[in-house]
């Protein structure tokens, strides 16, 4: 019988182990990462104003969406659509990327939703956030 | 002896449902390095170099 506690215990053990290592950080220290997050960076400056005049919205999929074309110039809507464009495809790269990087490529759809509702969260007054299937101004 | 041939498959799937609690997403953390590159991204540590409404005209001509 007392084998059997113990091997219980051991097992017991051998569980919480696990629920500790479940605490453990995001990784995203990674080359790939970092040169996503510097291609983000450094298109910003030219999202920055179209975020704030209304043309560009956060949507609630984690990525951005040209809502109100009206706001752009006619000659920049081409460069705005393909701004949009470049950056959902970093976005996309970039939960991809720290799923794999983490080695739990399945994590990419709650790592995609918890950027999604911190893009939103974040967003800056007068920015405009997708928000119950609808657009809605911060 | 028969105790010994139910108590590995106990134990297996004992283990296994160890196993998967490690494989849970960690909520927190992953909300921690959102916020981590969102910074970055957006530059929120140094306010006033982000967004300036207005100039986007400008750059249309």
């Amino acid at each position: 019988m007392k084998i059997w506690m113990r091997f219980w215990l051991g097992l017991m053990a051998l569980c919480l182990s696990a629920v500790v290592f479940a605490e453990a950080d995001i990784e995203i220290n990674t080359p790939g990462i970092a040169a996503l997050k510097q291609s983000m960076q450094a298109r910003h400056t030219q999202l920055a104003s179209l975020y704030a005049s209304g043309a560009v919205g956060q949507r609630a999929d984690g990525l951005i969406a040209l809502r109100d074309a009206n706001a752009v110039p006619l000659a920049a809507r081409q460069s705005a659509n393909a701004l949009v464009a470049a950056e959902n495809r970093d976005r996309n790269a970039l939960y991809a990327e720290i799923a794999r990087a983490n080695g739990h490529p399945e994590w990419e759809a709650e790592i995609r939703s918890t950027f999604a509702q911190r893009w939103i969260q974040r967003a800056q007054p007068g920015w405009w956030v997708q928000s119950g299937g609808g657009w809605v101004q911060k | 002896m028969n105790k010994a041939w139910l108590a590995i498959p106990v134990a297996g799937m004992a283990l296994s449902a160890c196993v998967t609690i490690n494989i849970y997403f960690p909520a927190a953390a992953a909300e921690k390095a959102a916020d981590k590159i969102i910074d970055e991204v957006w530059q929120l540590q140094q306010p006033g170099k982000t967004s300036a409404p207005g100039t986007q005209k400008e750059e249309a001509k």
